[in-house]
């Protein structure tokens, strides 16, 4: 299959997403698509998959110009897209979920469906229970159960947007070798889009860059990291050093806390994060860490043992009480829990400061909004909504949301999906935080960040805390075997 | 550009143009002649000062339940008890000027205090049902209508009847002191029509220029982020609801103390949910709201004398507003139709 892009533009107001954009893809080849956060990757891939239209420009494949007012359309001409949140329903069993939109009989026929799944599972040694409903499902399951979907669905042309992201090692090198096999074995063409070079270098056969909506590059790969990195930013970033911080009092004390879901129930967590220490913690997803978060946060409440913030018994305070208290929280869904779709910049600064009164000073807050936007980089005006802004953007908009002055700073995930330069403006944030003396707790499943970027490390496996490791004396691989849960 | 800009301002005229359109064929299906049927209309709501004042008399309380939904609405709440919190505050409007013996100057004030306390305080117990019992406000506000709707019927069959024997049509006439100041003959009090204008504006002004607005509104689009923002979701809704019932309860109580003078069996006769059409028709156009209310108002007041003067059944009024309220649905948000581009997410 032979896929051509003649000239791709799409405009979001003064915006350009992408700018021209000519690229041709060759069938059996995994190709890697880089760029920084806002470079318009998202935008070319959801064009060519049929999720929007371009405002000019044309898709070639195999010589015939084509035109998808749907992604159903384009899987029907063999292009399928394999997004970073699969698009299922979670309350669905696996064979329901894999039936929608592909069986249109009234009478659904669950054995053909049955024999297809697990003709296309044993071929890529995927490990899916068909009994399961979707929201028991691990996020590398269902990527699983989406790729089947796909590839039955006829996809000889398959876009996989940072498909690593949450899924465990194990997942990953499934994922790996079941793309190998369907370029090299299968003669399907595969593009990955993804922030992390290294994934890049190690399955792809060629790079493309975008920068600001323009291609800037193709170069065949392995190549120099330092070589894609300078095509994608223009230059290379330094990074960030960390820098050196003598810590000070306990500000956050867990001692015994025990707390109960339905799912998982976090026990026996004792831990204590000083005053400028930065402390992460690790494991698979839904292994507790976030619990312990939200615990912190007054969002969820632990049933046994006490949780203090400098020296004061806090268990069970309201989140709304705490964030009086100074605790200030940035969960790992930006629009889903942290900012209001379609309310302005200006609009949640307002909400989310406590100076303001009664009637609102619309131009004060428009002078204050212009502000924190110079001071926090972002790219948007005061009256841009929420949802217009990129990924990026929209966790530094949430970093310019926090108060002024915390004593502890809760983050899930905070460079998910952010390139390079993000995650590093991101960390300098933070590092001038601790530097004021606030106690920071994050989790992350990039366990490079977690281990450059704490002080100290806990790992979580299956609700259970391990010892606690010293983030300069520890190994990529001695945290990797704790969240197996292996001592 | 322009031109889009345009389209979007005169939308909600579209289903108003469509609904006439489809009950002109209905009424040539009928044999009737749809010009002379909606020149029977017009005249039924503006053939003489009488009629008119009517319309106007009609359209106060709806006026005031609209606006009191605007603020459910943004913040994203369905009051569909809306017709409960109006009858709650006829019957404690009723109830002062029954029980109390004062001049105009204070029956009048007290009536719509008590009036506006009691909408409130059963809007309060749907909003607690919310946040406490985790009902739905729809299920909790139909079973507080029926149970308002139970309660009047009680009163005017049981303790607050006429000395004649009750009836279940109504109590007796209230005293002349507790009804509001109509202007001559009619049942339009203008002192009404002034509280529901300031009450509209006090809304405006509070959606777009305060925080507890502002509060309201994030709420409505995203209740977990707006949490987390530090937007204190249950206390809003509580105060978001209280507020509407509150206007609602004024509306009932403009009712009884203009439109009729005693508290009757159907005092509300569905003010409340022709309020939720005319939100939904304006769809957070708030300027839209006085002038979609009042033309609701004028449809359903002409349709009377439509029976009178052609036999056609005074329902044809309720059958053009339903049709509208189906081409709101249908038509009702222009980008569903790709009549407008939506603003698509992207990197």
């Amino acid at each position: 299959m032979h896929i051509e892009l003649r000239d791709i533009r799409k405009h979001f107001g003064p915006v350009k997403a992408n700018d021209g954009i000519n690229l041709v893809f060759e069938g059996g080849r995994i190709y890697g698509l880089l760029g920084e956060n806002g470079a318009g990757k998202s935008t070319l891939m959801k064009i060519l998959s049929g999720f929007q239209p371009p405002d000019s420009g044309e898709i070639v494949i195999d010589g015939q110009p084509q035109r998808f007012s749907s992604p159903a359309e384009a899987l029907g001409k063999g292009i399928g897209m394999l997004y970073q949140d699969p698009l299922d329903i979670p309350a669905f069993n696996v064979k329901d979920n894999y039936l929608l939109g592909r069986d249109r009989r009234v009478i659904l026929n669950y054995k053909t469906a049955r024999a297809e799944l697990d003709e296309i599972t044993s071929r890529f040694s995927f490990e899916i229970d068909q009994q399961a409903t979707i929201e028991n499902l691990s996020l590398g399951e269902r990527q699983q159960l989406e790729l089947t979907r796909l590839l039955v669905g006829g996809a000889q042309f398959l876009i996989l947007d940072e498909p690593t992201t949450g899924i465990s090692a194990d997942q990953k090198d499934k994922l790996f070798n079941s793309i190998r096999k369907l370029a090299w074995e299968e003669g399907k063409t595969i593009i990955l889009v993804s922030h992390k070079l290294d994934e890049v270098q190690e399955l792809c056969g060629e790079a493309m860059i975008l920068r600001k909506g323009k291609m800037v590059g193709r170069t065949p790969v392995p190549c120099s990291n330092e070589q894609l990195v300078e095509k994608m930013f223009g230059q290379i970033p330094l990074r960030g050093e960390r820098p050196v911080y003598e810590v000070g009092e306990p500000v956050l004390e867990l001692q015994n806390v025990r707390i109960p879901t339905y799912r998982l129930t976090v026990e026996n967590i004792n831990l204590t994060v000083r005053a400028g220490e930065i402390f992460g913690l690790a494991g698979l997803e839904g292994s507790g860490q976030q619990l312990v978060l939200k615990a912190c946060a007054g969002l969820v409440k632990n049933d046994q043992g006490r949780i203090s913030l400098a020296g004061q018994d806090i268990t069970h305070w309201s989140y709304q009480r705490l964030r009086t208290a100074g605790i200030g929280y940035i969960a790992a869904g930006r629009l889903e829990e942290g900012l209001v779709a379609g309310l302005t910049i200006t609009e949640h600064l307002v909400l989310s400061q406590p100076s303001h009164k009664f009637f609102i000073d619309w131009a004060s807050a428009q002078k204050q909004s212009e502000a924190r936007i110079t001071q926090f980089q972002v790219v948007g005006r005061p009256e841009s909504l929420a949802d217009e802004l990129s990924g990026g953007n929209q966790q530094r908009l949430l970093f310019g949301l926090l108060w002024e002055s915390l004593k502890l700073i809760l983050l899930e995930h905070p460079t998910r999906g952010l390139d390079v330069r993000s995650s590093d403006w991101i960390w300098e944030q933070l590092y001038a935080r601790r530097n004021s003396g606030t106690a920071i707790l994050f989790m992350s499943s990039d366990l490079d960040e977690i281990i450059d970027r704490s002080d100290r490390i806990a790992v979580f496996s299956g609700g259970k805390m391990s010892r606690i490791l010293d983030a300069k004396t520890t190994s990529v691989e001695e945290v990797g075997r704790l969240i197996g849960g292996q001592e | 550009m322009k031109s889009r800009q345009w389209i979007r301002w005169i939308w909600p005229i579209v289903p108003i143009l469509a609904a006439l359109l489809v009950t002109s064929l209905l009424l040539l299906l009928f044999g009737a002649s749809p010009v002379t049927s909606f020149d029977a209309m017009l005249q039924g709501a503006f053939g003489d000062t009488s009629k008119t004042l009517s319309v106007l008399a009609f359209w106060v309380p709806l006026l005031l339940s609209a606006t009191g939904l605007l603020v459910t609405f943004t913040a994203g709440l369905w009051n569909i008890g809306i017709e409960g919190q109006i009858i709650m505050g006829a019957i404690a409007a009723s109830w002062v000027a029954l029980k109390l013996d004062a001049p105009s100057a204070i029956l009048i004030p007290l009536e719509i205090l008590a009036a506006m306390a009691a909408g409130a305080l059963w809007a309060a117990l749907s909003a607690v049902l919310k946040t406490r019992g985790k009902v739905h406000e729809i299920f909790s506000g139909l079973a507080l209508n029926n149970l308002a709707i139970i309660l009047t019927n009680y009163l005017i069959s049981g303790p607050w009847q006429p000395p004649e024997g009750g009836s279940f049509r109504g109590t007796e006439p209230f005293q002349d002191a507790a009804l509001l100041p109509l202007l001559g003959e009619s049942r339009f009090s203008p002192l009404s029509l002034v509280i529901a204008l300031v009450a509209f504006g006090m809304v405006v002004v509070t959606l777009r220029g305060t925080l507890w607005g502002l509060k309201l509104k994030a709420l409505g689009k995203n209740l977990r982020s707006a949490f987390l923002l530090g937007v204190s979701s249950e206390r809003e809704m509580i105060l978001a609801m209280m507020f509407c019932g509150a206007l609602a309860g004024l509306g009932g109580a403009v009712r009884v103390l203009s439109w009729f003078d005693s508290l009757r069996q159907s005092i509300s006769g569905g003010i409340g949910f022709l309020a939720l059409l005319v939100v939904m028709l304006a769809n957070y156009r708030m300027f839209w709201i006085p002038p979609i209310s009042f033309f609701f108002s004028m449809v359903l007041n002409g349709a009377i004398t439509l029976q009178l003067r052609t036999q056609l059944h005074s329902s044809l009024g309720g059958i053009l507003t339903e049709m509208m309220v189906l081409f709101v649905v249908l038509f009702g948000d222009a980008t569903k139709l790709g009549i407008f581009r939506k603003k698509n997410d992207h990197e």
